[in-house]
């Protein structure tokens, strides 16, 4: 990463009659867009820069080398699973053979294609413990959805409509609760204990009749092993709901433990956080959405099926919760995921899961002289501290302390990303890490360094932790003028 | 074990497991209780390397046929610029994640910024948001943002013209969410403006969803919808493939309150249905009912300008289980696709995409009904690129076979054994020429 700012937007270098395009001249003559009645027509046209293909390509490249990516350097963003994005994915999913298909060519010219969505989704299933999965899902909050919509298709198939509401851990992600209320589902929170787990006897009185299910994520957004796991899978399915697995903290189970051998029912996965496709800024990802035996029928349409003679074709059904996405998600990811399956194999799965509960525990214990751990003892594949120890960082409830919004600006100069930062709610400081199995003990080491560094400055030289970053591209933003502007496109 | 992917010597964890104070992996998950763990291997292959990866995506392309594309229906095969592909490999873009660290994140901050001034530009909008999905999801959450946004209206009406597959994603999710939807009628293949009066007239519509171009590829005449819809306090939703937006009177013009759809149409690769991006814009009257991410400008402690995400106290992670949509994502990747495209093609660049599939359409349809094995099932209509027509010799299944063992896509069959073609800028004539051969033999 550049630590210049390059700032120039592509509409400021964009010049009249410049083009960045060519395309061969037209040898049809028939009816053009002047045929067309006026009235439907646009008058002027669409105001879009006009330039040349040099400048667009250094544009680009300039504004690339002011972004930090997995392939810039550590990236302990926790819940998200940064881990490192292998090439022969990329490569496998440029190939013409997939890219060049259009969703609508007849099922005996997109035998390959079908039967690489097929043979992942019975991976997947074997490494959840479940029984099918569609891929269709465009991303997790969008599995998430999903997973909801089958909770309530298999309740509504028996008849039973006042299956209304759905028990989210008050630890639970902001989309658990969105996710839910989009799906037409009212909320009910479960307390977590002392150690940021479902406090089953808080579970309790909250289960009757008019439960369609709980969601929970396990190991919690606290990186800990909800133990209680068997216990609260028998009571909500003794009131007749079904439990859903948010599958944003699969990565450190891998090979070791299967969600539905816990007693889930439905869960989603992110194929961009746990199958190593790219983050993308964003998306696109992908949220595979698996089953166990029994809620088959209930998959978004299409699904994908393998008939009797070894082939593939698209299946859609009446009792399926309807459709979710155009045509079979994002297939790009998807073919991503699938290169990395195959390099993993059952020995890379077996390892995976380990190396990352190994990494997160070593800095946790490395940094915890330094940084507050709220809840001691062994973590999965991340953990939480609750900002600066008071002795670095100074009392939490002082204005002048340093907090974790400062630590995380701080690790910017130092050539890391930030962990996700206030977030979950349970901590006022929270400071969530997730290194990831692909990272070296070298690199986390350093990591660990530049953490100590910056405890130790909070403590001798707290103005300059406050005041950073110092070497990024800009300095802090103020994000009070942006709302307050409210400038959300570029006006010459 | 040594894998490429894990950096990890039998040494480094024999230090960091005595740091931790375990004895072994397996010791890391010991509170877990022990009949919940799988004490096997997981029933997958051995892992395999890059050659034999390579050897078995060769097998699986084999099993695929590339055809020379007639269709369109909401995935449309025009020509992507070499350097926007190159440009979105950048791992500096591709292995980020949501900017939440402004400081080092201008680079996707500032390509989406890009991206939302030319959608809204595109779409004679105010604000877009920094994308959705796909044209589907889009537009179902055009749908749920007309009934936050509407007070008291749950009802919203969906014209018969838009794609089935909008249709389908827009029910389901209007059947869980608990919003109320009609059906506009269609008549002579556009929405039936007659029977979209007296279903206004029920008085609590939220939003009115029309199509352009619509699914048989025809342009509707939008004029005075607006104000129709306006007088009984709904809002008019325009959704539509991007491309079109180039050349066509954008939604803005006809007044509408939200465009919404997909911008795969702007060089994005078929790739068998995606990734693909939705794009979702709105007049500033309802910029605090957009769902997804929206990035602003601001500047830094230097004054320097600078972009961020904001308008966040819309978003799910804020408003939890009060969120009227639980999108957290961008499909940032496919905005710099599509900034990137733009960039290159600009005004004149998406004319002339416009003008030469429109051209080539209208040759193909001339050409096949002329044979007079075809007719055009709505022949007062104009369209742009893609067309309906009526099968007169054998049914549009049979065709459409009989095109694939030639290594031809003759478009999509409707529901009622229409067949609807598409003809983009990368069809040549002598390919329309064979097409034309295939059908009419």
């Amino acid at each position: 990463m550049n630590n210049k700012i390059y700032g120039t937007l592509i509409f400021e270098l964009s010049r009249p009659g410049r083009k960045g395009y060519s395309l061969p001249p037209c040898d049809i003559n028939a009816k053009g867009l002047n045929a067309l009645p006026a009235n439907v027509l646009r008058e002027e046209a669409p105001a879009l820069p006009e330039a040349d293909e040099q400048t667009v390509a250094r544009h680009y490249t300039n504004m690339s080398n002011n972004n930090f990516g997995v392939d810039t350097g550590f990236y302990p963003l926790g819940s998200c699973t940064m881990k490192y994005n292998p090439k022969i994915n990329e490569e496998m999913a440029a190939l013409p053979a997939f890219t060049t298909l259009h969703p609508a060519q007849p099922d005996n010219t997109t035998q390959g294609a079908l039967r690489l969505y097929y043979e992942e989704q019975q991976m997947l299933s074997e490494i959840a413990g479940l029984s099918e999965f569609t891929l269709n899902p465009y991303a997790g909050a969008h599995g998430e959805l999903t997973g909801l919509m089958i909770i309530r298709a298999y309740h509504r198939s028996r008849g039973d409509e006042k299956r209304t509401k759905i028990i989210v851990p008050d630890s639970a992600h902001g989309t658990n609760p969105a996710s839910a209320a989009v799906c037409g589902l009212q909320i009910v929170e479960v307390k977590s204990t002392e150690r940021g787990t479902v406090d089953v006897e808080d579970l309790k009185p909250l289960l009757g009749d008019d439960i369609a299910g709980m969601m929970m994520t396990n190991p919690n957004t606290l990186g800990i092993f909800e133990t209680e796991i068997p216990e609260i899978a028998r009571l909500v399915h003794e009131c007749g709901g079904l439990m859903y697995y948010d599958g944003a903290n699969l990565n450190p189970m891998l090979g070791v433990c299967r969600p539905g051998d816990m007693g889930f029912d439905v869960m989603h996965i992110n194929l961009h956080k746990t199958f190593s496709t790219p983050h993308g800024g964003g998306g696109p990802g992908d949220g595979p959405v698996g089953v166990r035996k029994g809620l088959e029928q209930f998959l978004p349409n299409p699904r994908v099926v393998r008939k009797e003679d070894d082939t593939f074709t698209l299946e859609y059904n009446d009792k399926a919760l309807g459709s979710i996405s155009t045509f079979l998600g994002n297939y790009g990811i998807i073919v991503r995921a699938y290169a990395y399956l195959l390099a993993l194999g059952r020995d890379g799965f077996k390892m995976a899961g380990r190396l990352a509960v190994l990494n997160a525990n070593y800095i946790k214990e490395k940094l915890k002289q330094h940084y507050l751990l709220p809840i001691d003892g062994l973590c999965k594949h991340e953990f939480v501290f609750d900002g600066l120890r008071p002795e670095y960082g100074g009392d939490h409830h002082d204005d002048t302390h340093v907090t974790t919004l400062d630590v995380a600006k701080r690790l910017l100069d130092l050539g890391f990303h930030a962990p996700t930062i206030y977030f979950p709610l349970l901590f006022h400081e929270a400071l969530m890490i997730e290194p990831t199995e692909t990272e070296s003990k070298d690199t986390l080491d350093a990591f660990i360094a530049a953490m100590i560094q910056i405890a130790e400055e909070a403590k001798s030289n707290p103005q300059n932790v406050k005041s950073a970053p110092h070497h990024t591209p800009v300095t802090r933003l103020d994000d009070v003028k942006a709302v307050k502007d409210a400038i959300f496109t570029y006006q010459a | 074990m040594q894998h490429r992917y894990f950096p990890h010597t039998e040494e480094d964890v024999q230090q960091m497991l005595e740091a931790i104070g375990a004895k072994s992996l397996d010791d890391l998950y010991a509170e877990i209780p022990r009949e919940l763990l799988l004490r096997r291997d997981l029933q997958l292959p051995i892992g395999k390397s890059e050659v034999e990866i390579r050897q078995e995506f060769t097998r699986l392309a084999k099993q695929n046929k590339p055809l020379v594309c007639f269709a369109g229906a909401g995935s449309y095969d025009h020509y992507t610029p070499s350097l926007v592909p190159y440009i979105t490999s950048r791992s500096e873009f591709s292995t980020s994640y949501t900017p939440y660290q402004a400081e080092i994140s201008q680079g996707t901050l500032m390509y989406i910024f890009e991206y939302q001034t030319m959608m809204a530009n595109l779409t004679g909008m105010d604000v877009s948001n920094a994308s959705m999905y796909d044209g589907a999801t889009a537009t179902a959450e055009a749908m749920m943002m007309a009934t936050a946004s509407v007070r008291k209206h749950n009802r919203v009406l969906l014209s018969a013209t838009l794609p089935p597959r909008i249709l389908d994603v827009c029910r389901t999710y209007a059947s869980y969410h608990g919003t109320d939807i009609n059906i506009i009628p269609a008549k002579d293949g556009i929405t039936d403006r007659a029977a979209l009066t007296d279903l206004l007239a029920k008085g609590d519509v939220a939003g009115v969803i029309v199509p352009q171009p619509n699914y048989y590829g025809i342009v509707e005449d939008l004029s005075g919808l607006a104000d129709e819809v306006h007088a009984q306090k709904a809002l008019l939703i325009v959704s539509g493939p991007a491309s079109p937006l180039g050349v066509l009177k954008s939604p803005g013009e006809w007044g509408a309150d939200i465009a919404c759809g997909d911008a795969q149409s702007l060089g994005i690769p078929l790739g068998y249905g995606g990734p693909y991006i939705g794009y979702l814009c709105a007049k500033n009257a309802l910029i605090r009912k957009m769902p997804g991410r929206i990035v602003g400008q601001t500047e830094d402690t230097e004054g320097r300008r600078a972009f961020v995400l904001t308008m966040q106290a819309r978003e799910q992670h804020i408003r939890r289980e009060k969120a009227t949509s639980n999108i957290c994502t961008a499909q940032g990747m496919m905005c710099l696709y599509v900034a990137a495209y733009l960039s290159l093609m600009g005004p004149s660049g998406l004319r002339e995409v416009n003008d030469t599939s429109c051209k080539g359409a209208h040759y193909l349809a001339e050409a096949l009904v002329n044979s007079g094995q075809f007719a055009l099932t709505y022949p007062d209509q104009p369209f742009l690129n893609e067309f309906r027509l009526t099968c007169k010799a054998a049914p549009a299944a049979q065709l459409i076979s009989r095109a694939a063992e030639a290594g031809y896509l003759a478009g999509v069959q409707d529901e009622t054994d229409g067949l609807i073609l598409c003809v983009t800028e990368q069809r040549t004539k002598a390919e329309t020429d064979k097409l034309i051969q295939i059908l009419t033999a």
